[in-house]
């Protein structure tokens, strides 16, 4: 079986995001990039499902800028086999991904695709669900355990209650919770191993797809910022400031 | 103009979820309806028509649905959503799990998470775990939305008397099937609609420590929840998991133990009415958005906590 695992490259999860002074967006200049983290957590996965024996050949997808040309690296570092970077200059929304993720998989055929389930940039939580509605193949979000079987596969889902199992016809899409792998460290001979494997480079409009954004980003402001309050000394104090001054208790 | 809410149930119970969709919904403007799918789910549908200010309830009632498997919820979806300029639900593991796929099969973008409605086209929404707050506009034609609870205060659960309408919609498309649930039991509070919550983190050391932070819940009638490091260890369920990836709160005292303060933790929990910290590390990141800070071990605090909690005469049970 072939999967494919599609990635984003992503500001890296330890940086403290600053918006730019005309609101415009927020800072990315000189600022750390790194694969989105549920991404390397579905190439991991892939990777062992290769180790298993269960998968056959790994390729990994990214639609974005020349830089994303690095992220595939990361991936390919960890073990997938080839890449494919459909370059986009222009933001690419979840929709539009979706379109053009669908494309590749049109000419890869994969038996299974697996997605991060949260970009942690625009934390949108739904280019998973939205392409398996365009391959009209069911979807298993979340997941924390993935267990392949005959034509179909088992997968356990972090819900808000708790857990929920469901089986899924293959192909399908599954998207990773954080409990499902840990990623591992990609070793120095892997890196430089990585440089060697294919990346077949296409463009959004020789897929065919219509990428225009369908939301436009207005305005992109900080938060309200929180102020930090008193330190207190003991246990006492603070249940007595608890009950007397914020009075919730 | 109209909105139809999906709503969340297991058959039995209409979540509170909804009614905070439902306050999201009105502010649009026109008619809300509800959407109730599932199955044996006459009584969830008797209470959407219930929660105040409700039009109409569409009740699907099927196998098919009973699972709320998104496959199967989706096209029903596509397939009333003819009437309504907006659909919407709350942004919880089930509404993040079917919307999109409605939204693709209609092919328009969804709005993720808003925390502001503008006008019917233009939505304030969080990204960057909550740093960054992004103003959208939308030029579909129909909106898909999903909803942050904290954001918007839950709709009167009665006082209304809408007209329950039978619809129905493809039925099992045969892509998935629902196999098992391990649902957390607890006679707790929800975590998300909890007055208090208490949060553990990689400071408890240990799963078996967590009784220390439910002395304190329970004479405080609160909820329990954790960081991401706690439940990565395996202390206590992934449902418990507050943040960025986990769930959102926003309780009247939110008191967070044995946990640093990362970004994405915070992300989970920073529009908290009161924020109080304990740690040990006077210089652990969480003491720049509490209102109250302790330094102290926790293994010394939590039984002192609990112990002048009961002093004071403070018990919600
Ligand atoms: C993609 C991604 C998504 C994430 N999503 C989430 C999320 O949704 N929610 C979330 O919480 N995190 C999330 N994280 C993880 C986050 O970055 C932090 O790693 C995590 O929040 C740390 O948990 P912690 O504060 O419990 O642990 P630590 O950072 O290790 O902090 C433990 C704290 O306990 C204190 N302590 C230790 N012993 C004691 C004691 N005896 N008494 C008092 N204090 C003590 C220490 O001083 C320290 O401050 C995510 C990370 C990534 C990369
Ligand atoms: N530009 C992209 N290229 C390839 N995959 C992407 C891209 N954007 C998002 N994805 C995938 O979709 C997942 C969820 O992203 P999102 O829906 O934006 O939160 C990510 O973890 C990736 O697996």
């Amino acid at each position: 079986m072939k999967v494919l695992v599609g990635i984003k490259r992503t500001i890296d999860a330890n940086v403290k995001v600053r918006v730019k002074a005309d609101e415009s967006g927020v800072e990315t200049a000189n600022v750390k990039m790194t694969l989105n983290p549920f991404c390397e957590i579905a190439v991991e996965e892939a990777v062992r499902m290769k180790e298993a024996g269960s998968a056959e050949e790994i390729v990994v997808v990214t639609a974005g800028p020349e830089e994303a040309r690095q992220t595939l690296m990361t991936a390919l570092a960890i073990g997938a086999d080839r890449a494919v970077h459909v370059v986009a200059d222009q933001e690419i929304q979840p929709l539009a991904v979706a379109k053009v993720l669908k494309a590749v998989i049109e000419q890869e055929e994969p038996g299974l695709v697996i997605l991060g389930k949260q970009a942690i940039d625009d934390d949108s939580n739904q280019t998973g669900q939205m392409l398996a509605a365009l391959l009209n193949w069911p979807q298993a979000t979340f997941a924390s355990k993935i267990t392949l079987g005959e034509g179909e596969a088992e997968v356990t889902r972090e819900i808000d209650g708790g857990l929920e199992t469901l089986t899924v016809k293959l192909p399908a899409v599954m998207t990773t919770d954080l409990r499902l792998n840990e990623p591992r460290y990609a070793s120095l001979p892997n890196i430089m191993k990585a440089k060697k494997k294919p990346v077949d480079v296409k463009t959004v409009e020789e897929l065919g797809v219509d990428a225009a954004p369908r939301l436009k980003i207005v305005k992109v402001a900080a938060p309200d910022k929180r102020e930090a309050g008193v330190m207190v000394e003991s246990v006492a104090e603070l249940v007595e400031k608890l009950q007397n001054e914020a009075k919730v208790l | 103009m109209s909105a139809l809410v999906i709503a969340e149930h297991d058959n039995n119970e209409l979540k509170q979820a909804t009614l905070h969709a439902v306050t999201a919904a009105s502010q649009l403007g026109g008619e809300v309806h509800i959407l109730v799918a599932g199955e044996g789910s006459d009584a969830v549908a008797a209470q959407a028509a219930a929660v105040a200010g409700i039009a109409k309830v569409l009740h699907a009632d099927d196998a098919a649905y009973g699972h709320g498997l998104a496959e199967n919820v989706a096209p029903l979806i596509v397939g009333l959503a003819e009437g309504y300029d907006h659909l919407l639900a709350c942004a919880t593991t089930y509404g993040k799990n079917v919307m999109p796929r409605a939204a693709a099969l209609l092919d328009v973008a969804q709005i993720s998470e808003i925390s502001e409605i503008l006008s019917a086209d233009s939505f304030i929404r969080p990204t960057y775990a909550g740093n960054a707050m992004a103003t959208v506009e939308s030029s579909d034609a129909k909106k898909v939305i999903t909803v942050r609870a904290t954001a918007f205060d839950a709709a009167a659960a009665d006082g209304g008397s809408a007209a329950i309408e039978a619809v129905s919609g493809p039925g099992d498309q045969g892509l998935s099937r629902f196999e098992r649930h391990e649902l957390s039991v607890s006679e707790r509070p929800e975590l998300t609609s909890a007055d208090i919550v208490i949060s553990g983190g990689r400071g408890m050391q240990s799963g078996e420590n967590f009784p220390l932070v439910e002395a304190v819940a329970d004479r405080l009638g609160a909820a329990v929840g954790a960081s991401r490091a706690a439940v990565d260890a395996g202390y206590v369920p992934n449902d418990y998991q507050v943040g960025q990836t986990g769930k959102v709160v926003a309780p009247n005292l939110y008191i967070a133990i044995g946990i640093s303060g990362a970004i994405q933790h915070l992300a989970g929990m920073k529009d908290s009415k009161v924020i109080v910290a304990i740690n040990k590390d006077e210089e652990a990141p969480i003491f720049q958005v509490a209102d109250y800070g302790l330094v102290a071990d926790l293994f010394k605090a939590l039984p002192e906590l609990a112990e002048e909690l009961d002093k004071q005469g403070i018990s919600k049970n």
